[in-house]
């Protein structure tokens, strides 16, 4: 038996995995396209259809997520405009770089290094910051020393925060010319700089990227399905299962004290760095096992995070903190 | 004729947005009618009530 012409196992697969990655994009804000577009070169599509699918799926799984986050009040227009138009502005700067260095002959190594460099610093903060907070310290050195910072104007956004409008919109063109010549959403980046950078509270920080998601991942989409590179029939059984798992991660959000899955959040994107690193040496040298151990390494970390994150929210739902699972993620 | 092409590919690619945004919606209120009704029995099954 077909469902738009695929077996009932892909469709399984399909929705399986567009929970998972649901649950961390409802959670986190992030890990779309990050994850998506190597799962589906992993099952032998041309890169433009797994780019432009991923695209088109981290779209309709945003617009599922904004709608969610906006529900709860945790979007910030404001912080979204000045980010949206910045990022925009940043993006075609980070294009212009990227054809100046395939000029040159050094793109691809050029981006890798600096993907694989990225993804490991934002996870060695990440992870700094989630063991600073267990230890009692605070964090928030750099977004006290950055509100701190009066250049005007000053815009005041959701829950309080007051932040120089020059500063936030240099924040968002730097992850533009970031995301541009990575070829990345941006997500992975502008959560962390908005949660660390600016001093925004978590929740308004996930809610607000996943706006600016919706609006960049329809651009994205658009662009890739002008030339068909969009698979529609696995974008909508990824969504049947990201829809789901959105409500969820997004569920947990208020559940779930965030500092419990930093930890695990930081190993993700370090999981995420040796897994780009590994898959660059595999295909370079011809070595399968490492473009073996890359695959395992994406998708059992976003196993492992999806995991975290609703073993927590259950165990907060069952305010039990001393079993032996819920141990495991508590601070 | 390059133009009426790429005119074509732009409504095409707009159908395709529109079919992935429109399904985004119809499953995000689908879900939402569905944890309406059975959310609370959900959370008081996960919270051991």
């Amino acid at each position: 038996m077909a469902i738009l012409g695929m077996s009932l196992a892909m469709v399984a697969v399909f929705v399986g995995f567009g929970l998972l990655i649901g649950t961390l994009f409802g959670f986190f804000g992030m890990g779309g396209s990050f994850l998506v577009t190597p799962a589906l070169l992993v099952m032998g599509y041309s890169s433009t259809v797994a780019v432009g699918s991923g695209l088109a799926f981290v779209f309709g799984t945003s617009v599922i997520g904004a709608l969610r986050h906006r529900d709860h009040g945790q979007v910030d227009y404001k912080l979204a405009a000045i980010m949206t138009a910045a990022m925009t502005i940043g993006i075609e700067a980070g294009k212009s770089v990227v054809f100046f260095l395939e000029a040159t002959g050094r793109a691809d190594l050029i981006i890798n290094v600096a993907y694989v460099g990225l993804l490991a610093t934002v996870g060695a903060f990440t992870l700094r910051d989630a063991r600073s907070t267990s230890t009692g310290d605070d964090g928030h050195d750099l977004a006290d020393r950055v509100q701190s910072i009066h250049i005007p104007p000053m815009v005041t956004f959701r829950g309080g925060v007051r932040v120089s409008g020059a500063i936030v919109f240099a924040v968002g063109l730097v992850i533009g010319v970031l995301s541009g010549f990575l070829g990345v959403g941006g997500g992975f980046l502008l959560m962390p700089a908005m949660m660390y950078g600016l001093g925004i509270p978590a929740a308004i920080a996930v809610g607000t990227d996943i706006l600016q998601i919706t609006i960049s991942g329809a651009f994205g989409a658009f662009t890739y399905a002008q030339s068909g590179s969009v698979a529609l029939p696995v974008v909508a059984f990824l969504l049947l299962g990201s829809a789901l798992g959105a409500r969820v991660g997004a569920g947990a959000t208020n559940l779930v004290d965030e500092d419990d899955i930093k930890g695990y959040f930081a190993a993700m994107l370090l999981a995420g760095s040796l897994a780009v690193a590994s898959n660059k040496l595999g295909s370079v040298y011809g070595i399968e096992l490492l473009n073996t151990m890359s695959t395992a390494l994406i998708f059992g970390s976003a196993l492992l995070v999806s995991a975290a994150v609703v073993l927590a929210a259950v165990c907060q739902l069952r305010d039990d903190g001393h079993g032996t699972w819920c141990r495991l993620v508590g601070s | 004729m390059f133009g009426i092409e790429s005119a074509s590919a732009s409504v095409q690619a707009g159908i395709t947005v529109g079919t992935v945004l429109a399904e985004a919606i119809a499953l995000y209120l689908a879900y939402g009618a569905l944890s309406e009704t059975v959310g609370a029995t959900v959370l008081d099954a996960l919270g051991g009530d």
